[in-house]
């Protein structure tokens, strides 16, 4: 009769994806940002190939966490409009469980797309090809830990009706590392140099977020519900 | 369902929102087989009484306790077996009547679409199973959130304003809703601004402003 946790993960999952490709054009909305942002560069600065493949990283890295955050905002608010919060706080089952599950979903549509979307990007900024899969490994892993710090700024923020800068003031500065070694990493894979040292303090960051921060994030949410 | 043991208990729960005392020392005790009538004009913590007997909202006085153990030990057991209608439909609107059960019953039992479908039939929205819940009427949203309650098959009910929007058959489809879960040995706690007519005993609380 209960309903056990891979179930709940995955009727979560289903329903926020389903949710996600009813709106086409909000899941478009981070990815087109991400390249409006990242062409801008190369127009106001200097089209020169070797300014461009230098600042590539910064570009590419700043426009990420930018255009993944600008969705940030909705992961809960959507919900806590119309009711149905309530009633997945209500399900009886682990909150924290339902934010994994949100989170994950989100990821998929923002940070996962983005990282899919870089290498148009990257080629754009005159990155080298040999650069491209240390690139997206970086970008994953700091996409998800930025979606993981994002869940905890939007579980806190859910209740404010303009809560989305206020979110990003919160989320930005705990994503500093994420875009120091993340930057760090692909500039390093454009020099033809081992991005490993920055890499593994992603892969660290991301598995003390995705640890730690549902249960923020539902300890937040349970807090601005009431 | 008629083993299901039901009793809920509300203890003298005060509740203040800012400077404002809404619930000042609110009391009741629910056994199954009842209904409970909370009644009284507007902005006299109707809907933060239940939010408080859902366990939403803790009191910052008082208690709230499911056979006979305060809810706060036992969240999930307890959420399990409530089902809670809120003022919104608590539908999204991008998802067809059924998606929306299949989502939110689902997280409580494991249910077949054939039996939600049915469910929503029941309700008098069969022929909307398919349809997007953006396109529907407020009566026919309301009549699917009913369909949900009516699915997750709770033996205790917590309506807020059931009866909103609702036309007179819907309105007698609520009561008779009511009356059959409380004669399967139910209980519900009904937030409404009219009398209700259920055939069945009804106690009333009123909340004074």
């Amino acid at each position: 009769m209960s309903v056990g946790a891979v179930s709940v993960l995955r009727l979560v999952l289903r329903r926020e994806l389903t949710l996600s490709f009813r709106r086409p054009g909000q899941l478009l909305q981070p990815l087109v940002f991400f390249l409006i942002v990242t062409t801008l560069f190369p127009l106001g600065l200097s089209p020169q190939l070797s300014l461009l493949r230098d600042m590539a990283p910064g570009v590419l890295w700043a426009a990420a966490l930018l255009a993944s955050l600008l969705s940030m905002d909705g992961l809960f608010k959507g919900d806590s409009e119309d009711g149905t919060l309530e009633q997945l706080v209500l399900s009886g089952q682990s909150l924290t469980l339902i934010v994994i599950a949100k989170t994950l979903a989100h990821w998929l549509v923002s940070g996962a797309a983005l990282v899919v979307v870089s290498p148009i990007v990257a080629t754009t900024l005159a990155v080298p090809v040999e650069a491209f899969p240390i690139m997206m490994l970086s970008l994953g892993l700091g996409t998800l830990t930025l979606s993981w710090l994002g869940a905890i700024g939007a579980g806190l923020t859910v209740g404010l009706r303009r809560g989305s800068v206020l979110l990003s003031l919160i989320v930005l500065p705990l994503a500093m590392p994420l875009l120091i070694f993340g930057a760090n990493a692909t500039d390093r894979a454009i020099g033809g140099e081992s991005a490993a040292g920055a890499l593994y303090f992603l892969a660290a960051l991301c598995v003390f977020t995705t640890t730690l921060a549902p249960i923020a994030a539902s300890v937040a949410l349970r807090i601005t519900l009431e | 369902m008629s083993t299901a043991r039901c009793r809920l208990d509300v203890d003298q729960v005060h509740v203040w929102r800012g400077d404002r005392h809404v619930l000042r020392g609110t009391s009741f005790r629910l056994d199954g087989g009842e209904v409970l009538h909370v009644w009284g004009p507007n902005g006299t913590g109707k809907t933060t009484l239940l939010r408080v007997a859902c366990g939403l909202l803790r009191p910052e006085q008082g208690t709230v306790s499911w056979l006979g153990r305060p809810i706060t030990t036992i969240p999930a057991d307890y959420q399990s077996a409530l089902a809670y209608a809120s003022h919104e439909a608590a539908l999204k609107g991008d998802l067809t009547a059924l998606e929306n059960l299949r989502f939110t019953v689902g997280m409580k039992r494991t249910v077949s679409l054939a039996e939600l479908k049915e469910t929503l039939e029941k309700a008098g929205v069969g022929a909307c199973a398919d349809l997007p819940t953006r396109v529907l009427s407020a009566g026919q949203r309301r009549r699917v959130a009913m369909a949900r309650v009516l699915a997750v098959r709770a033996p205790l009910w917590l309506l807020d304003e059931p009866y909103t929007n609702l036309d007179a058959h819907g309105a007698e489809f609520m009561s008779a809703m009511l009356a059959e879960h409380v004669e399967r040995g139910g209980a519900a706690v009904v937030v409404a601004h009219h009398d209700l007519a259920l055939g069945c005993a009804v106690r009333r609380l009123e909340l004074a402003a």
